[in-house]
């Protein structure tokens, strides 16, 4: 275990505790690498999408579907906990656990407050409007579009839960704290996916 | 048990290459059989449906079932080797992608045990692979095997891209890197930007299948052509994923057997750059007759036309590597050599292909089919044998045998030449592909049986290389650690098979062909960068198998969720996603577990190393 930067005098815990090690440094250079993945995977959804955006099947259109408030709360709410999760990355780097977990406990409920706005959305479209996934090519691309910006919120969810309690377990060490650093790196990523989505589905599909 | 839970590059690759192996022969059986059919006009040995399925499967498994984890297979082999690592950056990683890859093939190749295989094409474009057309699983299994498969890929490429970048020896700049490496990390980058396109491809048809989503019928206000765009802007960067690798292949085999450096290092790495960029915005010439339009067309006829110029500017290097050196014809060189003029008649026809308007006349003709076999066997799975001939002392420990070596490439080379080069002129003369049997008299009688005995002499090639093999493998281990002696990158410097650890001390790289140069420096090894010290070494673990179970599990479940069977407690599970759910849970608890139990792994002492 090298540790190339400056230690921290009173706490033993190396100043950026995610690149203090080389599987740390790896770690981190690949989910660079992953998210890079990820960004065609969205961007082929986004594709998707726009192709088949006006293909409606008689069903419901965008114009008659969204309704922006709620879809803004939705973004604020995101926003903020990207934010909520920089704090915790500072908190991180100035080994500061407790705060760290707290920070982290935030943006887990703002995450939970989005997706259970999606979901209310959803079903309000499901129950409401008859627009179901078998609607029409519209309604596919959609469901299938911000449907899996859903679920990467809900995996990241789970994801910064678990890291939570593991924090809890085994404290702020080299090896947990690449693990925080990457997650927090992967719900950026969500955020930023969710800024095209707000702009390309919601905004273009009220006005364009 | 060793090897289920082995995370050493060295046994990954093996397992990659019986694997990838085993597929490779299951899709050359479905090319005899494809053969066998075709040898007569109106033949009756399989049906339109069988035929179908077929040439479906033949295509999907070579490609992904076969060529890639062979690749794969050498390219763990070789490359923490090549650039002077320990391992690959993630060992977990590298044994999950080779285990979801494994269990991927199964479950595509379970279809046909279970009511039947896709029968869309390899490139299931829709509506064809629509339920409308294509009502049995077997279109089910190929999305979700390919998925799962596909996940395997992924991560193997990000993991070589992480390794490459991070874990070269000191003094290894890029510049300096081995050909192959540098193909494997240009593959791997290719693989990150092209398999998430497929990946949501085969998402989009599972729910177009599963679900009833509308995104490729023209009913529901889908579009068939969607579906080909996102194919196609994966699958024309795959040809680059599959060929590269073989690029980097002749471009070591060369060098050493010519005893020459590679002539314009620098242009061959450029020109693999190029290759891949352009590789990616040549898509749509797979769709010219779609309709597209002329705009279009003209566009990505001259894109295509352009990677002709980096091709040869490979060719070129090649050539004059060999020009003035002191040839040696072993196995790999004949291999090597053999691949040169082979893969430019695949070039050529490429170009031919890429003139959108000749392609009209081409398209959907064995002129098709006789490019990309030019191309991919022709040029790939010449670079595999040249590559498993050479580098087969370094992963076996043993030679593998020079008359039966030589006997499998001329064997080989001969029939496949007499398989595709007469396709070249049944495609000229109209001959359709993807269609099960012709009529009598049109001229094609001739030319399929001579397809056929082609095609049979190069199962006998493949069954001379599988000879060799079988009977070097009950030689004792006779290789040395630079068994070509005219090794010269940094794998050929430490013994055959390499200990488990690779480098006792991490080598000091001091040019381009670090080896070579020690040796013409007149030093018996490399100038270790590092003293004597503990070798840290990853812990096996069965976690990998075990995910890759669960996801596999999980497939099943999710294919067959719409299903009613005789058992109702069966129906049951399945239709409430009880199956789905329960691999998912094995998948997702094996992940908590290694997130829970840090793995320290173990330390490989001094004296040890020294007790050698």
């Amino acid at each position: 275990m090298t540790t190339t930067h400056a230690e921290s005098v009173h706490s033993g815990l190396p100043h950026e505790p995610e690149k203090a090690t080389a599987e740390g440094r790896n770690k981190v250079l690949a989910f660079w690498l992953f998210l890079g993945g990820e960004a065609v995977l969205f961007g082929t959804l986004f594709a998707t999408f726009l192709a088949l955006r006006n293909q409606t099947n008689e069903g419901p259109a965008a114009n008659d579907l969204f309704h922006l408030p709620l879809v803004a709360a939705a973004t604020f709410l995101l926003l903020v906990s990207s934010l909520t999760s920089v704090f915790a990355i500072q908190a991180m780097h100035r080994n500061r656990p407790a705060l760290l977990r707290n920070w982290l406990l935030i943006t887990v409920v703002l995450g939970l407050g989005f997706l259970g706005l999606e979901i209310y959305e959803f079903s309000e479209y499901v129950r409401h409007e008859e627009f179901g996934m078998t609607t029409s090519a519209f309604s596919s691309a959609f469901y299938t579009l911000v449907g899996f910006h859903g679920a990467h919120v809900a995996f990241g969810i789970l994801w910064i839960s678990l890291l939570i309690g593991q924090l809890a377990y085994k404290g702020l060490t080299a090896v947990t704290a690449p693990k925080i650093y990457v997650s927090a790196m992967y719900w950026h990523f969500i955020d930023v996916v969710w800024v095209f989505i707000f702009t390309v589905v919601y905004l273009l599909g009220k006005v364009g | 048990m060793d090897w289920i839970m082995t995370v050493d590059h060295k046994k990954i690759a093996i397992l990659y290459l019986w694997a990838g192996g085993l597929f490779f022969g299951i899709g050359g059986i479905e090319a005899l059989l494809i053969r066998w059919q075709l040898i007569k006009p109106m033949n009756d040995f399989v049906d339109a449906q069988t035929f179908n399925e077929l040439i479906t499967m033949h295509g999907t498994t070579m490609i992904f079932l076969g060529v890639m984890p062979i690749i794969f297979a050498l390219m763990n082999a070789v490359i923490p080797l090549q650039i002077g690592a320990r391992d690959v950056a993630f060992p977990f990683l590298n044994a999950l992608g080779f285990w979801t890859f494994l269990f991927g093939g199964l479950l595509l190749n379970l279809s046909w045990m279970m009511g039947g295989a896709p029968d869309a094409g390899w490139t299931s474009y829709t509506p064809l692979s629509g339920t409308a057309y294509s009502g049995t699983h077997g279109v089910d299994f190929y999305t979700i095997g390919l998925q799962i498969a596909g996940l395997g890929t992924l991560i193997g490429g990000i993991n070589f891209l992480a390794t490459i970048i991070t874990m070269r020896a000191p003094g290894m700049s890029f510049m300096r890197m081995p050909m192959f490496a540098w193909t494997t990390f240009i593959t791997s980058a290719i693989i990150l930007f092209a398999f998430p396109a497929i990946t949501v491809g085969l998402v989009l048809l599972t729910f177009d299948r599963i679900l009833g989503a509308n995104f490729f019928v023209p009913g529901g206000g889908g579009s068939p052509v969607l579906w080909q765009h996102i194919f196609w802007i994966f699958g024309h960067p795959e040809v680059y994923i599959l060929i590269l690798p073989a690029f980097g292949i002749i471009s070591e085999v060369i060098p050493t057997f010519a005893r020459k450096r590679l002539f314009g290092y620098s242009s061959m790495v450029f020109a693999t750059i190029l290759i891949a960029f352009l590789g990616f915005m040549v898509w749509a010439h797979h769709m010219f007759t779609t309709g597209l339009g002329p705009v279009a067309n003209a566009l990505f006829a001259v894109s295509t036309m352009l990677i002709a110029v980096p091709t040869g500017i490979k060719i070129f290097n090649w050539l004059f590597t060999l020009w003035g050196g002191s040839v040696r014809f072993a196995t790999p060189n004949l291999f090597a050599s053999g691949f040169i003029p082979t893969f430019t008649m695949g070039g050529v026809t490429g170009v031919m292909l890429a003139s959108a308007p000749a392609d009209f006349q081409f398209h959907d003709t064995y002129f098709v089919v006789a490019h990309f076999h030019y191309v991919i066997v022709g040029g790939l799975v010449m670079g595999l044998f040249a590559g498993l001939h050479y580098w087969w002392p370094k992963m076996f420990g043993r030679m593998l045998s020079e008359t039966l070596g030589k006997w499998t490439f001329w064997t080989f080379i001969t029939g496949f030449h007499l398989t595709f080069f007469v396709q070249h002129f049944l495609g000229l003369m109209g001959m359709q592909r993807r269609v099960f049997t012709y009529l009598p008299n049109q001229h094609f009688d001739l030319l399929n049986l001579v397809s056929t005995i082609g095609a049979g002499l190069m199962g006998a090639g493949m069954l001379l290389f599988l000879a060799n093999v079988w009977i070097t493998s009950r030689k004792p281990m006779d290789a040395g650690g630079d068994p070509w002696e005219d090794g010269r990158t940094l794998e050929w410097s430490i013994p055959s098979p390499p200990p488990e650890y690779n480098f006792k001390q991490t080598p000091l790289v001091r040019g381009l062909d670090a080896f070579w140069k020690e040796k013409m420096a007149g030093n018996k090894g490399m100038t270790p960068a590092e003293p004597i010290g503990s070798i840290h070494m990853p812990s096996a673990t069965p976690l990998p198998f075990i995910m890759s179970v669960g996801i596999f599990i999980a497939g099943l479940g999710f294919m067959f969720s719409r299903d009613q069977f005789v058992s109702g407690f069966v129906s049951f599970l399945f239709n409430n996603y009880i199956v789905t759910a329960l691999g998912l849970l094995i998948t997702f608890g094996a992940m908590l577990v290694r997130s829970l139990y840090d793995d320290h792994g173990w330390h490989i002492e001094p004296e040890e190393l020294e007790g050698r």
